[in-house]
């Protein structure tokens, strides 16, 4: 046990599931933040707030998951970020958000807030009303001769969401990117305070729309912790089915993508002819290409579709009968692997510094997966591989992503031969608790947190895996060429609302 | 390698699907809508930049597949650009978020005239789900003239493309 985990540990709990919630006082919390910089201490994967309190949640290096919590003190709470960089966009966020300041912290400009909401920290108790316009964005500054500076967006390149992005090249090479978003900031959270989990999942669903289910997912587990509802096994098989299929879905849309930057056409279409077949095989069976508001809590908005099952094994197999074909078309091609090899590497060490989850951090060793640690049902009873890879660049991505493509058509065909009968949804009973809940989503591991108020949300937080990725891209980009930002860019294809909130 | 990819292509035909027919209501009121405006014509072949002014990328993810060989948006004349200042068409998704508010506007003021606004899905028509968020400016249309809406959350592109291809058929006149 770390040293971290220790006063985590010996600090009172107040009941959140599956995991007890440790409060520390003001001066246990600053010893915590100064342990993580200790060789072996936890991996912070979320930190996040509610009106007076802010909340951790780490994983220590034996495997013990601990949530933290610290009483905001006059505004402030010791910050993580010196120790931990990976915590400075989530303390931007949540001085943005609810007004605590991060004391110490490394970054202290403002990120969701660009100065344009009628009130400032609009979580808060009571927001003050705003009283001036914000400043235009700083950037980093970058020093010596010769360098430019690119500016791209919000507004930029093709159909992609918003965000800017601010290259510093000296010639054709990067030498720093620096990313900042908050342009889709809809105030998410904010909206769903005081309704029910229902009510509330349709903003789950909506909070990054090509993670629909897989956020839809982990809050349904959320608040299925909180009331301790057991969801029946046919919803739990059902809801697999579509995180699959959604994952198969975006690795196909996205491998086309990145096929197409480097124009190699032919291999494009075919991907999006498959992403489309997987799209209609989820209308058929579940009533929407995307699969949209399908999970809820308590289970599944509907059973699966007559002939849906019939129709998802037919893209899938047809899928499964190409993809050797389409790999090798890729292998075969010099000019393909010229541009997607040694391209935006990240190191294993960066990786684990920032706990990245999903694709990212399995071409760089890290091998993270919540389908098997901490797990949920129905993965706990399926046999399947979680590809990994060492080498950090395009490449690893993509190749990864390909293999993930092979075990998901396996999982839907195994469940799908052996769905278990019975209904799909049971009723949450309206209860007063705390919940946390995660999913693996197709981009990596997915949080979500909760507290019920006699049946109504009174604070949730939800942690898109692109928190911990996106700051990597900008250390991927650094070095390579400015052509090769986009191709870098879709190689991570991190999720802009999500993070936006 | 590529002449077996091309035996198989021309053995399999194209892959993408004929086009639906067409909504001829929606098709009059835009031709309607168009002398109205007394907007100049824009022919056979129109440019489309899209613009996300705070969606949640699920309409995103349908404009793409337009791209796919199974839509195959070109095959009408229609073609996405990079730049607004190629654009004929501004296509909106979201609702208009206030840190987007100003973008949107300034990427409007960017599109040569004469050009049309279509706000697609439903967060772009009336706020959707996020109506009355502190984040939010509006719909699309709170901002911007809207000449055309294509509903759906997201909409498919089957939708998308019929919206589309009745632009295209009324700017033709």
């Amino acid at each position: 046990m770390s040293l971290s985990a220790g006063i985590i540990r010996a600090a009172p709990t107040e009941p959140c599931q599956p995991w007890p919630r440790h409060v520390l006082p003001g001066e246990a919390w600053r010893a915590m933040a100064a342990s993580l910089g200790e060789a072996g201490a936890p991996t912070l994967l979320a930190l996040w707030a509610d009106t007076g309190r802010v909340h951790a949640l780490l994983q220590d290096p034996d495997g013990a998951w601990l949530v933290a919590s610290t009483t905001v003190e006059d505004g402030h709470y010791p910050a993580l970020s010196p120790q931990r960089p990976s915590a400075a966009w989530f303390e931007r966020m949540i001085r943005d958000l609810w007004g605590h300041d991060a004391e110490g912290g490394r970054d202290g400009r403002p990120w969701l807030e660009h100065g344009r909401w009628p009130v400032t920290a609009p979580l808060s108790t009571r927001p003050p009303t705003r009283q001036s316009p914000g400043e235009p964005a700083e950037f980093l500054p970058v020093t010596g001769e010769d360098y430019h500076q690119i500016a791209l967006g919000p507004v930029y390149a093709g159909i992609i969401e918003p965000g800017h992005f601010r290259l510093s090249a000296l010639g054709e090479t990067v030498v720093r990117l620096e990313i900042r978003l908050g342009w889709l900031h809809k105030g998410t959270l904010g909206l769903m305070h005081g309704k029910s989990p229902r009510a509330a999942a349709r903003f789950a669903a909506r909070l990054s729309g090509d993670s629909t289910v897989a956020h839809s997912l982990a809050f349904a587990h959320a608040a299925e912790a909180a009331t301790d509802t057991q969801v029946p096994p046919r919803a739990a098989a059902l809801r697999a089915v579509m995180a699959e299929l959604e994952r198969v879905a975006n690795h196909l849309g996205d491998c086309g993508a990145i096929a197409d930057d480097v124009a190699l056409s032919s291999l494009s279409a075919r991907f999006c002819w498959h992403r489309e077949a997987m799209l209609r095989a989820a209308s058929v069976a579940f009533d929407h290409r995307l699969m949209m508001d399908a999970v809820v809590p308590g289970g599944i908005a509907a059973d699966i579709a007559p002939g849906g099952a019939e129709a998802i094994l037919r893209a899938l197999v047809a899928l499964g009968d190409e993809l050797p074909e389409l790999v090798r078309a890729g292998d075969n091609f010099s000019s393909f692997a010229d541009r997607m090899v040694g391209t935006g590497v990240v190191t294993p060490a960066l990786v684990c510094a920032f706990a990245a989850g999903g694709f990212v951090g399995r071409a760089s060793g890290r091998s993270f997966d919540v389908r098997r640690t901490p797990g949920y049902a129905p993965y706990d009873r399926l046999t399947y591989e979680v590809p990994m890879l060492a080498a950090g660049d395009v490449d690893a991505r993509v190749r990864v992503r390909l293999a993930e493509l092979g075990e998901s058509i396996s999982i839907v065909r195994a469940l799908l031969a052996d769905l278990p009968e019975g209904s799909v949804a049971v009723p949450l009973p309206q209860v007063t608790g705390e919940g946390i809940g995660w999913s693996e989503g197709f981009r990596g591991d997915i949080w979500h947190w909760l507290r019920l108020d006699g049946g109504q949300i009174s604070a949730v937080f939800m942690r898109d895996p692109s928190w911990l990725q996106w700051p990597l891209l900008e250390a991927a980009v650094a070095g390579n060429t400015v052509a090769d930002f986009s191709l870098c860019n879709k190689s991570f294809n991190c999720s802009y609302s999500g993070v936006d909130l | 390698m590529v002449w077996q990819r091309l035996v198989s292509t021309l053995r399999h035909g194209p892959a993408s699907r004929p086009a639906e027919p067409l909504d001829e209501a929606a098709t009059r009121a835009l031709a309607e809508r168009l002398e109205a405006a007394a907007q100049r014509r824009l022919g056979r072949s129109l440019a489309i930049r899209q613009v996300d002014g705070g969606s949640c990328n699920g309409c995103e993810l349908e404009i793409h597949m337009l791209n796919s060989i199974v839509y195959d948006l070109e095959r009408f004349g229609l073609r996405f650009v990079p730049s607004p200042r190629h654009a004929d068409v501004l296509l909106v998704t979201g609702p208009v978020t206030r840190n987007m508010h100003e973008a949107v506007l300034r990427t409007f003021d960017a599109t040569p005239d004469p050009k049309w606004v279509v706000a697609v899905g439903d967060c772009a028509i009336d706020g959707g789900v996020f109506k009355g968020s502190y984040a939010i400016s509006g719909a699309v249309g709170t901002v911007l003239p809207v000449d055309l809406v294509v509903r759906g959350c997201p909409p498919t592109p089957g939708q998308l493309l019929n919206g589309l291809r009745a632009l295209l058929e009324a700017n033709a006149g």
